[in-house]
């Protein structure tokens, strides 16, 4: 089974963000940058797989600048056996990342398609979905267990109301929930390893797409600031406090 | 207000365990807002199986055109492998398609969407005019005001962000509908429903949530006691989560539920930037910590320094 992994760049999630002043980004020039933290479980699933002797190939892909290369070469790193960089200098909307992936998913043919659920920047939660919708394969979405049946992947979901399991029959396309694993370090020998797995540059004008954005930003702006608040002395002013001034209780 | 032609939104109505969600509901506060934009005629589609008491619930939302209820095996447990494609076909009547920003409109929508070469607005929390949208970005660091002149708009739709409508006790048409046949890629095999007699955590007046600080999952017994003097609903950061202290329907945050409540309590939590995202529109919101640098003081109305060990039965007696 070849499984496709499809991994983002984005701001560490550790790093504190914010707009800037004149709304039309965000301030993260400098940012230090990592893996999305979805993607990674993403990856950690499917060497897992491979290392099960489920999985005989994994492939990602990350679509974006030069820079997305350290994301490759950390996954390649991580126990993936080759890389594809979709170069582009675009911000590509949720559906046109999805319309690559697919193109990539008709020339590689990967019987399974792991995804994060959503990526901590745009928070959109929706490539998964769509991809699977253009390719015609079952999702399985905010995914946290995986098991290989035969033609099948069952999969449990992390829903509002609690857990659900489906089956999904083979190729098919799942979205990675926090708790699916904990992703595991890179070692030193296979970081230097990494350097010699392959990375295929295809640049995305080759794929032949037309990926217009349907949506314009008018402006990205911080969101309404809190009152500051005042520290209470004991539970019995809380409770006044909350009584006599808030009127909450 | 704009009298002009009016033009169609569909609501995909999302099924609880308990039938008609009240998520549907707030959605239903999200149109009356687009509303004063432009003319609405709203139809309320139900999919499911054994679902026409959830119809009739639904033909009692105000000022709605019909109900389409669709009660057949092929929409059982709602698998959007199945209803998508024939809800893509569906759409093409509306201008807007709406659902929840729950798990269920977050599997489904994008799912029509790129059947339909769409792309949504997800997780909308402000409309500022028939086009134009906003949506948190980077765990609610920012807000993004988004416009779209895709002529059918799909949205979901913030619960903590708009108001809930008010059944009424008329009752709209509910026409039946026939889902076409679909193969079978998907197969539901099981569900683990959590029940509660605590109020739902997106809908209570009142939130109590507990983090890594609980340190046991025998100590949200605390938090539960706590919440039944209150009537809240009882929440988690994802360390308490994670450390297996209580299940995973109970997270709030960035990738957990989004909550707006009257009161928020955050009880030996640090406050991060992902759990934030969850509850930064609440109205008042406490922080009991040990560690008075935590970040949750920050975002608090009202902070306690003190070991919630003594401060939550100190507090409950008090009650
Ligand atoms: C991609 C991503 C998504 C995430 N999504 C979410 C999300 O949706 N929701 C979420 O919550 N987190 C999320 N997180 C995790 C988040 O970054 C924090 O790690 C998490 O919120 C910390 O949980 P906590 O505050 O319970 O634990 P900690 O940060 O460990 O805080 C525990 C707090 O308890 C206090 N404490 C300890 N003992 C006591 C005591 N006896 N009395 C009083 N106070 C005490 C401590 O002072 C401390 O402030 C996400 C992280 C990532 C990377």
């Amino acid at each position: 089974m070849k499984i496709l992994v499809a991994i983002k760049r984005v701001v560490d999630p550790g790093v504190r963000v914010r707009p800037l002043a004149d709304g039309s980004g965000m301030d993260i020039a400098s940012a230090k940058m990592a893996m999305n933290p979805f993607c990674e479980i993403a990856v950690e699933e499917a060497i897992r797989l491979k290392e099960q002797g489920l999985a005989s190939e994994v492939v990602v892909v990350s679509i974006g600048q030069q820079t997305v290369q350290d994301q490759l070469r950390s996954a390649l790193a991580l126990g993936a056996d080759r890389a594809l960089h979709i170069t582009t200098e675009s911000i590509l909307e949720p559906l046109a990342i999805a319309k690559v992936l697919h193109a990539l998913v008709q020339k590689e043919q990967p019987q399974l398609v792991l995804l994060g659920k959503q990526s901590i920047d745009g928070d959109h939660n929706q490539t998964g979905q769509m991809l699977a919708g253009l390719c015609g394969y079952p999702q399985g979405t905010f995914v946290s267990h995986i098991e290989c049946k035969g033609d099948e992947v069952w999969v449990t979901r992390e829903l509002d109301g609690g857990l659900q399991t489906l089956a999904l029959k083979l190729p098919a396309v799942v979205t990675t929930d926090l708790r699916l694993n904990q992703p595991r370090y890179p070692t030193m020998p296979n970081i230097m390893k990494a350097r010699q797995k392959p990375l295929v540059v295809i640049p995305l004008a080759e794929l032949g797409l037309s990926l217009q954005p349907r949506l314009q930003t008018i402006s990205i702006d911080a969101p309404k600031a809190r009152q500051q608040g005042i520290k209470v002395n004991s539970v019995a002013e809380l409770v006044d406090k909350l009584r006599q001034e808030a009127k909450v209780l | 207000m704009n009298t002009s032609k009016k033009v169609g939104a569909l609501v995909l109505v999302e099924l609880g365990a308990s039938g008609f969600s009240l998520i549907n509901l707030k959605v239903m506060g999200a149109l009356a807002r687009l509303g004063e934009f432009t003319s609405l005629e709203v139809d309320l589609l139900v999919a499911g199986k054994d679902c026409a008491a959830a119809a009739a619930m639904a033909a009692r939302v105000p000022g709605i055109r019909q109900v389409l209820l669709a009660d057949d095996d092929r929409c059982e447990h709602q698998l959007p492998e199945t209803l998508a494609p024939w809800l893509a076909h569906l759409a093409q009547d509306y201008a807007y398609v709406c659902v929840g920003a729950t798990t269920f409109g977050k599997n489904l929508l994008p799912r029509i969407a790129a059947l339909m070469d769409l792309q949504p607005v997800t997780d909308v929390v402000a409309i500022e005019s028939a086009n134009e949208f906003k949506r948190p970005v980077y765990a609610g660091s920012a807000l993004a005001h988004l416009r779209t002149e895709q002529s059918i708009k799909l949205l979901s739709i913030r619960a903590s962000a708009f108001g809930e409508v008010a059944l009424g006790e008329s009752s709209a048409e509910v026409v039946a509908i026939t889902p076409p046949p679909s193969q079978t890629i998907s197969r539901f095999i099981s569900q683990q429903q959590v029940q509660s007699e605590r109020p739902e955590l997106t809908a209570a007046r009142v939130v109590v949530s507990g983090g890594r600080g609980m340190q046991a999952g025998e100590n949200f017994q605390l938090l539960y006691q706590l919440a039944d003097k209150l009537g809240a609903a009882v929440g988690a950061s994802r360390a308490a989560v994670d450390a297996g202290f209580v299940p995973n329907d109970m997270q709030v945050g960035q990738t957990g539920k989004v909550v707006a409540p009257e009161l928020y309590i955050a009880v030996g939590l640090s406050g991060a930037v992902q759990h934030l995202a969850g509850m930064r529109d609440s109205r008042v919101v406490v922080a009991i910590n040990k560690d008075a640098d935590a970040p949750i003081f920050q975002a608090a109305d009202y902070g306690l320094v003190a070991d919630l060990f003594e401060a939550v039965p100190e507090l409950i007696e008090l009650l």
